[in-house]
C-alpha cells in the first residue's frame, strides 16, 4: 500500500484507478488471450490470468482483498465488488467474517465499514498482529496516517531509552568484531524509531538530548535522513511528513547471520530489554542467514538505502533478461543486391550475416522471454527499413575497448539560461529534443535535413495521393527549420525521449502529466494523467507502444500510447521515482528512486522482481547493457554501481565522479560504460572487464554476499571534461562514437 | 538541540514572529509566538528540503525561487510572488534594526520608455555540436567558441570591453597594465576579437600620436599572447596594423624630437612574433610580409625612416630574410644612403641623422646575418659529417635562431611553430616573389658564400663593420668611424641607455660610447696563434677523427646555448646598466687594436693549408647603476668556412675557467619589457 502523502483528493484518485485497473482486467478476462498482438487490454487480462491461479491468497493478502472489497461497496461500486470476489475465490462469508473480525479486533464496537477498513488496513501495515492496536477515534481525513503513527503511542519508559541505547550500544561494542559489523546494522532503525517514539510522546526535550547524544554514532551515508530526522520535534510534524511514513510503512531490512543474531536475542533476554525488543520485533525485519558473519565492507556496500536491504527472497524470482529474437527481415536482400553492383564488398558480408542471423533465431536464448510473452507491435516496413539501416551501420561500427576508446562529440546547448532539464537523442542520432523549464519541448535536427511539418488538411486534399512520393509531397517544406518548439506542457519538462521509429515524442512535466507529440505535425497528440505530481521521468519502450513514466508519487505508471489509463502501476518504492527504463527486451522495467533503491519489474504481471540497494543518495540515471543481463546505476553519491540482473547482486562498484551522475550509456556492444555528471565529466569505464571478472560462484549467488575488490581506478579509462558544461545525456551512436549533450552554463 | 543545531537552520526568532502579527495587528503571548515561531521554522525546512528536489531534477546545483515556489505549490502554500528575477535581491536591515527588507526601487518608467539602449532580447537557444575527443584522446580545440551563442554580446562583455579600452588608451599607465595583463590572460573574450581587432585597426587615425600607437601595439601583444583566443583570419588585419606602424611615414615622425625609432622597433618585434606564432594560419603570410618590406625598400621616395622600419622588419624576421632581401637590395641603397650621409649641409641635418639610423640598422641586420651565416655553415659541417642533409641543420639552426629572438616563446611551449614553416617560406619565396622583385634577382637566387659577404658588406661599411669585432676600448673613445660619428647625438639624447639604436648607429661615437658596454673581440688564430690564455691549446692529433668532430660539435652548440641563456639574462640588464665604458677584457691580450682584424686574416683563401680557425671573445664589464663593474663575457666560435671543421672544432671549445666566474647579469624588474630591445643590443644571441 503506497503512503499517501496528504490530502482526501489525492488518496481517493490513487485508488480509483487501482480498482479501474483490476476493472480492465477482469473485464476482459473471458476474451481470447490469443489475439491482436497490439492490443493491451489483452495484456493485461493475461496477466490477471496467469497470477491468480499461481497465488491462492495467503492470510495476508485475503485481508488486503477485503479491505479493497469493503473499499469497493462502500463507494457503491457493488459490479467491481462481484467481480473481484469471483476473482478472488472469497465466499461472502469468508467476507463477512473476515470483516466482522476485523472491527472486532479493531475499533472495538465501532464495527461500521470505514472503521473497519480502517483497522483492516492497520493489520495490514503493522504486521505483527499481537500488537495492541489503540482504539482511538480515526479522523477522516487522514486514516493511514494515524493509523501508522499509532503503533508509536504504546506506553514505555521513554525516559529510559537512553539508557537502553546505551546499553545496546556497549553490548555491541564490546562482542566480537566479526558480530560487531553486523550487529552495529542495528543502531540506526532503532535510534530512529526511538527518537520518533519520543517525539510522538512529546518528550520533546528528551528527544532532542536523544538525538544530540546519539546522531553522531550513526553511518555517514544517512546523514540526509537525519537532517530531515533532526528537524521533526513535534507530534505534529510528524503527520504528513513522508520520511516518517516511509518508516513506519515499511520494516527496515537488516541481514544478520544466525550466530550474531543468537546472541544479539540472548542479550536482550538476559537483560530483560523488552523495550528494544519490542522495536525490533515491530518494525525491523531480520533476515537470517546461515553461515559466516559479513564484513563490514559487505555490510557497507549493500546498505544506504531509506528500508535498509533487500530481502533475499525478494530476488529470488527468475528473470527473463535474454534478448527477443531478431524478426527475419526478407526484403534487405533484394536492396542490398542493388547496392552490392556498387560496392563489391557486400554480398560477402552479407551472406554470413544472414546465416548468423538465422543461427540465433533458431537457437533460443534459455534466459529469454517468450517471443509472446507481452504482445508487441508488429513492425511496420518503414521499421524494416530502419532494422536494416541499422544493421548497415553496426557492420561499419567501431569495436571499443579499453586500447580503442570511443571519439566525443558534444552537443551544446547555448542561451539555455540554466532551463534545460532534459534531453534524448534518437536512436538513430538525427534528431536531438530537449526539454526545458520553461515547459517548452524543443527538437532539433541534427543532420543537414530540416524538420518539416505534415501539409495542412486543406492542402492534403489536392496531393495525388497514387503518386509514388507521395510520403514526400505530404510534407510542407514552408515549415522546414532547424528547430521546433512545441508547446503544451504549464511546468518544467523532466522527461523527454523518442520513439524507435522517430515518429512520436513523449515527454513528462512537473504539470504531473506525460504528453505524446506527433514529430509529423509537430503537435501534442495525447495527455496523459494519472501521476497528479510531478513526473520526472518517462521513456518509450524499445519495441515502441508501450511507454513507463515515474513520478513525485512513488509509482511508475505502464502506458500504451493507445490508453489514456495506464496499464499497471508499479507501486513498492518509498519515496519519488526519480528515473525509468525499459529491458532491452521490453519485458522488464527498472525504476531508480530518492529511496536509493533501485527496482525491477515484470511488465507482464507488475510483480517487483528485483531491489538492488547500495546506493546511499537518490538514483538518477540507470542503463541496461544491451544484452540485458547487467544494469549500471548512478545517483547522486557521484558512484556507478553495476548489478546482475540473473543472480539479483551487485558486481561493481565504480568511483570517480564528484556530483550527481545524469546519465549512463553502454556503448553499442556493451563493452564500455560512458558517465555523465554534474562535475562536468565524461568519464569512460572498462564495463566489458567488470563483468568478466565478476565471480559468481554458487556461494555469493545464493548468500547474495559480495566482496568488490577496490579498482575503480583500474576500470576507468578516461576522463573527459567539459567547459563548465554539467553533462545530462550520452548516446552512442549506431556506429559507436559517443555524443554528450548539456546546456553550457555561464558561470 | 543545541547551538549548533539551531545554527544549521534558518531560525525564525520569536521576535520576527511577534512583530508580523503586530504588523497584521494581532497581539501575541510570548508562548505562542515561541510556538508559532518553532513551527515556521519547521515548515521552512520542509518547504526547502521538498523544493530542492525540482532543482535536483532540473539538473541545477543553484536552488532558485521558482524551485521554492513550485515545493509550496505542490505543499497547498500559496507561492511568494515578485522574487523571480535572477539578479540578487538586495536584503538589508533598516537603521533602527529588528527590521529587514528587500530593497525596492523606484522604477522610472518615462526613462525606461525613451532610453535608446534598448535592452537586448534573450538569444535564441541553440546547439551546437563539435568533436570534443578524438579516440578519446587530446582535447582537440576548447569546447565550442562560444560567440556563436553571443551574436549580440551579452552586457557583461560589452562593459569589459569598454572598460579594457578605455583603461589601455586612457591615462593611467598602471591601469593600462593591468588591463592589458588580463587582456593577455582571459578566457572568454573570445567574442569580443572583431571588437578588439577593430580598435586595433585605428591606428591608421592616430598616427600623429605614439602614445596612443604604443598602446594599440601593446593590445595587439597581449592579444596574439592570449593562449584562449584563436585569431584565425583577424591575423591578417593584426598585422596589417602592425606594418602601418613599421613602415608608414608616422605624421608623429615629422617632429624630430618624437621617437618613432623606438615604435618602429617594438612593431617589427611583434610582426616577427605573431609571424612566429600565428604564421602558419593565414598562407603566404610571410611572403606577403616580405614583400611589402622589400617594396618599401626598394622605393627611393619614401622617406628614410620608412626604410629604418623595413630594415628592422627584415631583421626581426631572421637572418634569412635578411639575407634574401636586404642583402641582394643593398648594392642599390647603399647609393642613395651614401648620397645622405655625404650631404654636409645644414639643410640635411635631419635628413642625415636619419640616414645614420638606416645606417645603424643595416648594420646591425648584415652583422647578424653574418654570424648566423657563419654559425650555420658550422652546423651544416658538422652535420653533414654526421650524415645529415645540410638543409636539416640550417633548419635547426633556423629554429635556435627564433628561440633565441623571442626569448618568451621558449615560456609558451605550445606556440612555438615548427621549423618546417620558414623553411618551406624560404624554398618557395623565388617563384612568389618573383613579380615583384625590384632590383633582386629572385629567380636565379644562389646563397652567397660567407667570404664573399664578408668581402662586398666590408666594402660598404669598412671598418665600422670590423670595429663590431674589435672594437677596443680605444677604439670607442678614438674617432671610430666617422659616419657613426654624428649618428650618436641623435640618439644617446633620447633613449634609455643602452637602447640598440646606440649600438645600431654610434658605436664608436662619443655620447654613444658612455653608454655602451665596452665590447672586445679577440680572435685567436689557434692553435698557431694563441694570445689568449682562455682558449685552451688543442691537441692536434685528435683534430682529424670523426668523434672529436662530434664532440666539437656538442661543445660548440652546448656553449652557445650557455651563451644564449647568459644573454638572454643579460639582455635588459646589459641594456640599462651599460652606460660607461667599460673595462677591456680581462685577458684580450692582443686584442687592442682593431688593426688586428684585417679581413684576410679572419677568412683566409680556402686553400691555406692548416685551416686556422678563429673564436671570438666578447667582454666587457658592466658599468651601470647597479652592477658595478661586474664582468661578462661571451664567447662563441666558428670553424672557418672553408672547410675547415676538422681542427675548427677543438678551438671552439669555450673558455670554462672563466665562464664560471661571470655574473649572471640582468635580473630584471621588468620582464614584460625586457624582450623588446632583446636583440637589437650587441649581445646578440648566436
Amino acid at each position: 500500500m503506497a503512503a499517501v502523502p496528504d490530502g482526501q483528493i489525492e488518496s481517493d484518485s490513487e485508488k480509483e484507478t487501482k480498482p479501474d485497473v483490476l476493472n480492465d482486467g477482469a473485464g476482459n478476462i473471458t476474451g481470447t488471450s490469443t489475439g491482436v498482438l497490439s492490443s493491451p487490454p489483452n495484456a493485461a487480462s493475461s496477466a490477471t490470468g496467469d497470477t491468480k491461479p499461481v497465488a491462492p491468497p495467503g492470510a495476508e493478502d485475503q485481508q488486503t482483498l477485503i479491505a479493497v472489497l469493503q473499499y469497493l461497496r462502500k463507494n457503491n461500486l457493488l459490479e467491481s465488488v462481484d467481480i473481484l470476489r469471483r476473482e478472488a475465490g472469497l465466499s461472502d462469508n469468508a467476507d463477512d467474517s473476515q470483516g466482522a473480525d476485523g472491527s472486532s479486533l479493531g475499533s472495538g464496537g465501532n464495527a461500521d465499514e470505514s472503521g473497519g477498513a480502517n483497522s483492516l488496513l492497520n493489520r495490514v501495515s503493522i504486521a505483527t498482529p499481537a500488537a495492541p492496536v489503540p482504539a482511538a477515534p480515526i479522523k477522516d481525513d487522514q486514516p493511514d496516517v494515524n493509523v501508522v503513527l499509532s503503533a508509536y503511542s504504546q506506553k514505555g519508559d521513554t525516559a529510559l531509552y537512553e539508557t537502553y541505547y546505551t546499553g545496546l550500544k556497549n553490548f555491541i561494542e564490546s562482542v566480537l568484531d566479526c558480530h560487531r559489523a553486523e550487529l552495529s546494522q542495528l543502531f540506526y532503525p532503532l535510534f530512529v524509531h526511538m527518537y520518533l517514539e519520543l517525539v510522538y510522546n512529546n518528550h520533546e526535550q528528551e528527544a532532542k538530548a536523544f538525538f544530540e547524544k546519539f546522531s553522531g554514532d550513526q553511518e555517514c551515508y544517512y546523514r540526509d535522513d537525519l537532517r530531515v530526522l533532526s528537524a521533526v520535534s513535534k507530534r505534529e510534524h510528524m503527520r504528513g511528513n513522508e520520511t516518517l511514513l516511509d518508516f513506519r510503512t515499511s520494516k527496515f531490512v537488516l541481514r544478520i547471520s544466525r550466530d550474531s543474531y543468537q546472541l544479539l536475542k540472548r542479550h536482550l533476554q538476559e537483560r530483560q530489554n523488552n523495550q528494544i525488543w519490542n522495536i525490533i520485533q515491530e518494525h525491523l525485519y531480520i533476515d537470517i542467514f546461515d553461515g559466516m558473519p559479513r564484513s563490514k565492507s559487505q555490510i557497507d556496500s549493500m546498505s544506504g538505502s531509506l528500508a535498509g536491504e533487500t530481502r533475499r527472497e525478494a530476488n529470488k524470482v527468475k528473470v527473463f533478461y535474454g534478448l527477443l529474437k531478431e524478426p527475419e527481415i526478407e526484403v534487405p536482400l533484394d536492396e542490398e543486391d542493388e547496392e552490392a553492383e556498387n560496392e563489391e564488398g557486400k554480398p560477402k558480408k552479407k551472406k554470413p550475416k544472414k546465416d548468423s542471423l538465422g543461427n540465433k533465431s533458431k537457437k533460443q536464448d534459455p534466459n529469454a522471454p517468450q517471443q509472446t510473452r507481452i504482445p508487441l507491435p508488429e513492425l511496420k516496413d518503414s521499421d524494416k527499413l530502419d532494422k536494416i539501416m541499422n544493421m548497415k551501420e553496426a557492420t561499419k561500427r567501431i569495436r571499443l575497448n579499453a586500447d580503442t576508446l570511443p571519439s566525443i562529440c558534444f552537443y551544446s546547448f547555448l542561451n539555455a539560461y540554466q532551463g534545460l532539464t532534459a534531453v534524448d537523442v534518437a536512436d538513430d542520432s538525427s534528431l536531438i529534443a530537449g526539454g526545458f523549464a520553461d515547459s517548452t519541448v524543443r527538437v532539433w535536427s541534427v543532420t543537414p535535413k530540416k524538420l518539416r511539418r505534415v501539409k495542412s488538411a486543406a492542402d492534403l486534399n489536392m496531393i495525388d495521393k497514387e503518386s509514388d512520393d507521395v510520403l514526400e509531397r505530404i510534407m510542407d517544406d514552408k515549415t522546414a527549420s532547424e528547430l521546433k518548439v512545441m508547446y503544451g506542457h504549464s511546468g518544467p519538462v523532466y522527461g523527454v525521449s523518442f520513439s524507435s521509429d522517430r515518429n512520436y515524442l513523449l515527454s513528462s512535466s512537473e504539470d504531473g502529466t506525460v504528453r505524446l507529440w506527433s514529430l509529423q505535425t509537430y503537435t501534442c497528440l495525447v495527455g496523459y494523467k494519472g501521476h497528479n505530481y510531478p513526473v520526472w521521468d518517462t521513456q518509450f519502450s524499445p519495441y515502441g507502444y508501450y511507454f513507463i513514466s515515474g513520478g513525485h508519487d512513488r509509482v511508475a505508471r505502464l502506458w500504451a500510447t493507445d490508453h489514456y489509463q495506464p496499464l499497471r502501476i508499479f507501486a513498492g518504492h518509498l519515496a519519488d521515482v526519480t528515473c525509468t527504463r525499459f529491458h532491452p527486451n521490453s519485458n522488464y522495467v527498472a525504476t531508480g528512486s530518492a529511496d536509493r533503491t533501485i527496482r525491477l519489474w515484470d511488465v507482464l504481471n507488475g510483480n517487483c522482481v528485483r531491489i538492488f540497494t547500495g546506493h546511499k543518495g537518490p538514483i538518477h540515471a540507470l542503463a541496461f547493457s544491451p544484452n540485458g543481463k547487467f544494469l549500471a546505476s548512478g545517483a547522486t553519491d557521484g558512484r556507478v554501481l553495476l548489478w546482475d540482473i540473473g543472480h539479483g547482486l551487485m558486481i561493481g562498484e565504480l568511483k570517480g565522479h564528484t556530483d550527481t551522475i545524469y546519465s549512463l550509456k553502454f556503448s553499442r556492444d556493451g563493452e564500455i560504460l560512458a558517465s555523465g555528471s554534474m562535475d562536468d565529466t565524461v568519464r569512460l569505464w572498462n564495463a566489458a572487464r567488470a563483468f568478466d571478472e565478476v565471480e559468481t560462484d554458487d556461494f555469493t549467488a545464493t548468500t547474495g554476499h559480495i566482496h568488490l575488490p577496490d579498482n575503480s581506478q583500474e576500470m576507468l579509462l578516461g576522463t573527459y571534461t567539459t567547459k563548465s558544461t554539467p553533462v545530462i545525456h550520452l548516446h552512442f551512436t549506431r556506429r559507436n562514437l559517443l555524443l554528450a549533450a548539456g546546456a553550457y552554463n555561464p558561470q | 538541540m543545541t547551538e549548533r543545531e539551531e545554527r544549521r537552520f534558518a531560525e525564525v526568532s520569536r521576535d520576527s514572529v511577534k512583530l508580523m502579527a503586530e504588523s497584521s495587528g494581532v497581539e501575541l503571548s510570548d508562548d505562542v509566538a515561541a510556538l508559532l515561531a518553532e513551527d515556521v521554522c519547521y515548515r521552512l525546512r520542509e518547504a526547502a528540503q521538498s523544493s530542492s528536489q525540482f532543482m535536483r531534477h532540473a539538473k541545477r546545483r543553484k536552488l532558485t525561487v521558482e524551485d521554492f515556489n513550485r515545493g509550496l505549490r505542490w505543499a497547498n502554500v500559496d507561492a511568494v510572488c515578485g522574487h523571480g528575477s535572477q539578479e540578487p535581491m538586495p536584503f538589508r536591515p533598516a537603521k533602527e534594526g529588528e527590521l529587514f527588507f528587500v530593497e525596492d526601487r523606484d522604477v522610472n518608467l518615462v526613462e525606461l520608455a525613451l532610453a535608446t539602449n534598448i535592452p537586448k532580447g534573450c538569444a535564441e537557444t541553440m546547439v551546437r555540436v563539435h568533436v570534443s575527443y578524438l579516440d578519446g584522446k587530446g582535447n582537440l580545440e576548447p569546447q565550442g567558441t562560444v560567440p556563436s551563442a553571443v551574436q549580440s554580446l551579452s552586457e557583461d562583455l560589452l562593459k569589459y570591453y569598454q572598460q579594457i579600452t578605455r583603461a589601455i588608451l586612457g591615462e593611467d599607465p598602471h591601469l593600462m597594465k593591468v588591463a592589458l595583463l588580463d587582456l593577455q590572460s582571459n578566457s572568454k573574450i573570445a567574442a569580443l576579437l572583431p571588437y578588439f581587432v577593430y580598435v586595433i585597426s585605428g591606428v591608421k587615425s592616430v598616427s600623429h600620436d605614439l602614445e596612443q600607437l604604443n598602446r594599440l601595439l601593446h593590445m595587439v601583444r597581449s592579444l596574439v599572447q592570449n593562449p584562449y583566443l584563436y585569431l584565425g583570419s583577424y591575423v591578417r588585419s593584426l598585422v596589417s596594423s602592425v606594418m602601418y606602424c613599421i613602415l608608414e611615414p608616422l605624421a608623429a615622425s615629422i617632429n624630430p624630437l618624437n621617437d618613432h625609432w623606438t615604435l618602429r622597433d617594438y612593431a617589427a618585434l611583434l610582426l616577427s612574433h605573431i609571424f612566429w606564432t600565428h604564421g602558419d594560419l593565414v598562407s603566404g603570410l610571410y611572403h606577403q610580409i616580405l614583400l611589402s618590406l622589400q617594396k618599401v625598400l626598394s622605393d627611393p621616395v619614401r622617406p628614410l625612416c620608412s626604410h629604418y622600419g623595413a630594415v628592422v622588419g627584415l631583421h626581426a624576421l631572421g637572418w634569412k630574410a635578411v639575407e634574401r632581401v636586404l642583402y641582394p637590395h643593398l648594392p642599390a641603397y647603399w647609393a642613395n644612403l651614401q648620397a645622405v650621409l655625404d650631404d654636409y649641409s645644414v639643410s640635411n641635418a635631419q635628413v642625415k641623422a636619419d640616414g645614420h639610423k638606416v645606417y645603424g640598422a643595416i648594420l646591425v641586420a648584415v652583422e647578424r646575418l653574418l654570424k648566423m651565416k657563419a654559425l650555420s655553415l658550422s652546423q651544416t659541417a658538422a652535420a653533414a659529417a654526421a650524415g645529415e642533409g645540410g638543409e636539416a641543420g640550417s633548419r635547426q639552426q633556423q629554429g635556435l635562431s627564433a628561440g633565441g629572438v623571442l626569448g618568451f616563446r621558449e615560456s609558451s611551449p605550445g606556440l612555438s611553430p615548427p621549423p618546417e614553416p620558414l623553411a618551406e617560406a624560404g624554398l618557395g619565396i623565388a617563384s612568389h616573389l618573383q613579380a615583384g622583385g625590384a632590383g633582386c634577382p629572385w629567380e636565379d637566387w644562389t646563397p652567397v658564400p660567407l667570404p664573399a659577404m664578408y668581402s662586398e658588406l666590408y666594402s660598404f661599411f669598412g671598418d665600422s663593420l670590423a670595429v663590431r669585432f674589435s672594437t677596443g676600448p680605444e677604439v670607442g673613445s678614438g674617432p671610430g668611424s666617422s659616419q657613426s660619428h654624428a649618428g650618436g647625438p641623435a640618439d644617446g639624447r633620447k633613449e634609455p641607455p643602452g637602447l640598440e639604436r646606440g649600438a645600431g648607429g654610434g658605436a664608436g661615437s662619443d655620447t654613444a660610447a658612455r653608454k655602451m658596454p665596452q665590447l672586445t673581440a679577440n680572435l685567436s688564430i689557434s692553435p698557431r696563434q694563441d694570445g689568449s690564455p682562455r682558449t685552451e691549446p688543442a691537441p692536434p692529433s685528435l683534430a682529424a677523427t670523426a668523434p672529436g668532430r662530434s664532440v666539437a660539435r656538442s661543445s660548440s652548440s652546448s656553449s652557445s646555448s650557455v651563451q644564449r641563456s647568459r644573454s638572454s639574462s643579460s639582455r635588459a640588464g646589459g641594456q640599462r646598466s651599460s652606460s660607461g665604458g667599460g673595462g677591456g677584457s680581462g685577458g684580450a691580450g692582443g686584442s687592442s687594436s682593431r688593426d688586428v682584424f684585417p679581413k684576410a686574416r679572419i677568412f683566409p683563401p680556402p686553400h691555406q693549408a692548416g685551416a686556422p680557425t678563429f673564436s671570438f671573445l666578447i667582454g666587457g664589464r658592466q658599468m651601470g647603476r647597479r652592477c658595478q663593474g661586474r664582468r661578462f663575457q661571451t664567447s662563441f666560435a666558428s670553424p672557418s668556412p672553408a672547410g675547415g671543421g676538422a681542427s675548427g672544432g677543438l678551438s671552439a671549445m669555450p673558455p670554462r675557467t672563466y665562464a664560471h666566474k661571470l655574473p649572471v647579469i640582468g635580473r630584471v624588474s621588468k620582464p614584460v619589457r625586457r624582450w623588446t630591445y632583446s636583440h637589437y643590443s650587441l649581445h646578440l644571441p648566436l
